[in-house]
């Protein structure tokens, strides 16, 4: 399991596409350091014959017919949009 | 009865009320409307009211439904259609949802009046509503001490009669404990009960909503109007809805109750330990047989919990990027500043720490040591409890380690935050159910602070802690003990 060094709470950030301040960075950097520590006791466990859960009731492929319905207008879409023209949403500019 | 009495009612004692024809719909939602302006001031539980809306549903509701002309609160992360939205967060601050969540539409449906939204933690990440964007909670039993959470906005609307019932959401504790520590019943159904549809996504596959309220007996209807499967969710089992309140009533003969080991661990409070043990000995003197269990992996859970939540949570939290919905930053150079600064600007602390935990868990170079190795350990808990439950019909134990905390007192040590689910993620990584109910008071510098008991089933079998909760509740006076707010 990772170390804490390891841990780069800059880097993770520009990953998740979330700025943090100078502040934030060296915050969160102690904080979950201490939560990684914390969770080194995983190694501790024997997983070796173990599957893995996604989920604590195991389901897997659910199917239902493919069928129209009525959904959300244009209007109803947009009714929240930050940014809206010409029933589309505006996004900042993507290629030059 | 005067008026002003009507908000001390249970759900079931006010429906007799309204089907006699001896209050109507209005009358009741007025009386509400009265007893939340008198209290909201102290504990501000809500985020947004809508009166008028409920007021037209009250108008034409058919009291005969089973919830019928029921005003319900609903955690600010539940979609109802017109209402906002936040989630507790600046991201949304001016979200209006397009729709209702198939909770709320089966709500409608069975003739309850969703009026109002409640106040969380940012994203339903924290144990105290201390995480909200918007405000501060307070607990009705001690205006210093936090209600818990992230559901401590129903919690303590509930608690303090500004509610006759609320909706909550439960990921890793988030409706079982807020309704310990403000003397509430509180429910995580098993995973796949209830839709999902509708609910902001944090952790998708422990997410569960649930119903606080002030007794079993409310909680079973809530739960029978809402459970269920819906053709919006694929997660939500096909397996039919029981008859939670028919369940109810029956004795305690028989039913092995079983008392984890691993439960028996330090650092809880004494006077939690002495409620949880009494209340332990009066379901044994209702008829239950006690019976020692182990949950060997029950050491591993926050860890397991933090990995996997946070990494849900990463992938969720995605789509708050300032271009379909909620707060855009100004003026961006180009896209990476419009997400980055978007987001900067748009969460608070806890959901950063969380998104970048998640995001760290992921990424390339840790994702087997880390996320698969606890999704590993998640099915080594999960078996725990399927061992556990060839044993007994429930286990039993406290909700949380401790009364409620002061406001504050947390903030600064995100890991001490999180010990507080101790007790409760687990059933969350199990995907089996849970129950808190007031159990007993702590006395702390002259307070009267509630605690839970939690009683945790096998999957689908809300209906047994139903009855357990119910048995237990009836032989005690706890749930009919108020604050004086």
């Amino acid at each position: 399991m990772a170390n804490a060094p390891e841990f780069d709470v800059a880097y993770v950030s520009k990953l998740a596409r979330l700025n943090l301040t100078d502040d934030e960075t060296r915050l969160f950097q102690t904080q979950l350091a201490d939560v990684l520590k914390y969770a080194e006791k995983l190694r501790e466990v024997d997983v070796g014959s173990v599957g893995a859960a996604a989920h604590g009731v195991p389901m897997f492929n659910v199917f239902r017919e493919d069928e129209p319905c009525d959904w959300f207008t244009a209007e109803e879409a947009l009714s929240n949009a930050p940014h809206k023209a010409n029933q589309l949403f505006i996004v900042t500019k993507v290629v030059e | 009865m005067s008026r002003s009495d009507l908000p001390a009612l249970t759900i079931a004692d006010l429906q007799s009320l309204l089907r006699r024809k001896e209050v109507s719909p209005r009358e009741v939602l007025e009386s509400l409307r009265a007893r939340i302006e008198q209290v909201e001031p102290k504990i501000e539980a809500y985020l947004s009211i809508d009166f008028d809306a409920a007021l037209k549903e009250a108008e034409k509701v058919d009291v005969n439904l089973p919830l019928g002309g029921v005003p319900i609160a609903v955690k600010d992360i539940i979609n109802v259609a017109g209402q906002s939205c936040t989630c507790g967060s600046k991201i949304l601050g001016n979200y209006r949802s397009p729709y209702d969540a198939t909770v709320i539409e089966r709500l409608r449906a069975a003739g309850a009046i969703p009026f109002g939204k409640t106040n969380m933690d940012e994203f339903a990440m924290g144990s105290s509503t201390e995480n909200s964007s918007v405000k501060v909670t307070r607990n009705p039993w001690d205006l210093s001490r936090v209600p818990g959470g992230s559901s401590g906005g129903s919690a303590a609307a509930v608690a303090a009669d500004a509610a006759f019932a609320g909706l909550g959401t439960d990921t890793g504790g988030s409706i079982r404990q807020p309704a310990s520590l403000s003397g509430v019943v509180g429910v995580k159904p098993s995973y796949g009960r209830v839709s999902r549809f509708g609910l902001t996504a944090f952790a998708s596959s422990l997410d569960q909503v649930g119903p606080l309220t002030k007794t079993v007996r409310d909680a079973a209807m809530i739960m029978k109007a809402m459970a269920g499967h819906d053709r919006h969710d694929s997660t939500s089992l096909p397996d039919p809805v029981p008859d939670y309140v028919n369940n109810l009533g029956r004795d305690l003969k028989g039913v092995r109750l079983g008392v984890p080991k691993e439960y028996r661990v330090e650092g809880i409070d004494p006077q939690v330990s002495s409620a949880v043990n009494a209340a332990i000995k009066q379901l044994e003197s209702l008829g239950a047989e006690i019976v020692d269990v182990s949950l060997p992996h029950t050491d591993y859970g926050i860890a397991v919990y933090y990995f996997l939540a946070t990494a849900e949570a990463s992938a969720n939290l995605a789509r708050f990027d300032g271009v379909r919905y909620g707060y855009r930053a100004k003026d961006p150079k180009d896209l990476l500043d419009h997400y980055g600064r978007t987001r900067e600007d748009g969460f608070g602390a806890e959901v950063k720490r969380r998104i970048i935990l998640g995001t760290y868990v992921l990424s390339s170079g840790y994702y087997d040591a880390l996320y698969v190795r606890a999704q590993k350990v998640r099915e080594l808990i999960r078996q725990d409890f399927v061992k556990a439950f060839e044993k007994v019909d429930a286990i039993v134990s406290p909700t949380s380690p401790e009364p409620a905390f002061k406001l504050g007192e947390r903030t600064a040590n995100p890991l001490a935050m999180y010990l507080a689910d101790i007790f409760t993620n687990t059933a969350n990584l199990a995907g089996i159910c849970g129950i808190s109910v007031p159990c007993g008071f702590a006395k702390v510098n002259g307070s009267q602070l509630p605690i839970g008991l939690q009683i945790l089933g096998k999957p689908l079998d809300e209906p047994r802690i139903f009855q357990i909760a119910h048995a237990y509740e009836q032989s005690t006076d706890w749930h009919k003990q108020k604050p004086k707010v």
